[in-house]
């Protein structure tokens, strides 16, 4: 039982440190994409 | 582009589930230590796929540093070739092969990481030029400290159990993994804070300092008396073939995931350098603008 707790523990951990770095990965994309939109916007501004 | 990501994305879903599946289930129960040893087949495919992303970021941060100069380019290609050559043949050498039989190690073992080096480095110089260069090294730093983490969080919960102990101090296994973990981290400490024009010189010079780590975690348990198990794969250690059939098909399916997550954090640093260009240019017709209105009065006088 004690061995069980251990495995899933190291497996949930595996997947969380995974997890967090794919959300930080979109979340970082998500504001590249909206500073190249505005980036995009104040050049038509411009022009 | 985006169609082969999202088949790639479905085929790594499968391959891990199925991976997953295998170890849990079907993988024969270790007698001593009975079901926590399932931990294997996470910890050991996540080392295995941290120090293949770390030796990628030595790799492309060696070509970055030599492809200042056409010179440098052809000295490293060939100190390339001659470690490459020089590593076989002193792989087969009797007194060589006499040293590694006491470590339990195979020369093909050896020869074959020694191989590693040189195809490595003309398939990213040929894939990446220029500044795709440190773009890969960055991307592969990343992506390796997060797998690196994996290592170092599973190791311990393994440990506590089996050894008894959380971590074992002093053990030249574990500290050198932390040390790798730590100087990656710092790596991209020093790219994410270091505005100055040298940040990426300087990081590929850290980077190559820091890649002479990765040796010495990985021959450790066959040079060092450590209490880490011993190496399963190229001597040292033995393990059940239906064991072994398993991790290798947890590799695999790591290896997927870890190029899917290196492509999406290669395609963000490729829009996230298109931002800093982009604002580059605003900020020099900002600058041309308010240079024209400036000189605006002194043409007036001029004329």
């Amino acid at each position: 039982m004690n061995a069980i707790k251990f495995l899933a523990a190291a497996y949930i951990a595996t997947w969380l440190i995974h997890g967090t770095y794919l959300t930080t990965l979109v979340g970082r994309f998500q504001r590249v994409r909206r500073e190249l939109a505005e980036l995009g916007k104040s050049g038509q501004r411009r022009m | 582009m985006k169609r082969g990501f999202i088949i790639l994305s479905v085929i790594t879903a499968c391959l891990l589930a199925y991976a997953g599946y295998q170890a849990l289930v079907v993988a024969p129960t270790e007698r001593t230590m009975g079901d926590v040893q399932r931990i294997f087949y996470y910890h050991v495919p996540s080392a295995w796929t941290a120090f293949l992303l770390f030796f990628i970021n030595f790799v492309a941060s060696v070509q970055f540093l030599a492809s200042a100069k056409p010179s440098r380019q052809a000295v490293a290609k060939w100190i390339v070739i001659a470690i490459a050559i020089i590593g076989v043949i002193a792989a087969f050498l009797p007194a060589v092969q006499e040293q590694l039989k006491s470590t339990g190690m195979r020369p093909s073992a050896l020869a074959t990481t020694v191989l590693m080096l040189p195809v490595f480095y003309f398939l990213i110089g040929k894939w990446f030029p220029g500044q795709r260069l440190d773009m890969l090294a960055v991307t592969a730093a990343e992506v390796g400290v997060v797998f690196c983490t994996v290592v170092l969080v599973t190791g311990p919960i393994w440990a506590r159990p089996v050894w008894g102990i959380w971590w074992a101090t002093g053990d030249i296994r574990l500290t050198s993994t932390l040390v790798l973990w730590l100087i990656y981290v710092s790596y991209l400490v020093l790219r994410r804070f270091s505005n100055s024009a040298q940040t990426q010189m300087l990081a590929a010079a850290l980077a190559v300092f820091g890649a002479l780590d990765v040796p010495l975690v990985y021959f450790s348990i066959w040079f060092f008396r450590t209490q880490h198990p011993q190496p399963v794969i190229g001597g040292g250690g033995s393990i059940d073939p239906r064991m072994l059939h398993i991790l290798l098909i947890n590799w695999v399916s790591f290896l997927c995931f870890a190029f899917l997550v290196c492509w999406a954090r290669f395609r963000l640093e490729l829009l996230r350098r298109q931002v800093e260009d982009e604002y580059a240019m605003e900020s020099l017709g900002e600058a041309a603008s308010t240079g024209a209105r400036a000189s605006l009065p002194l043409k007036r006088n001029a004329s």
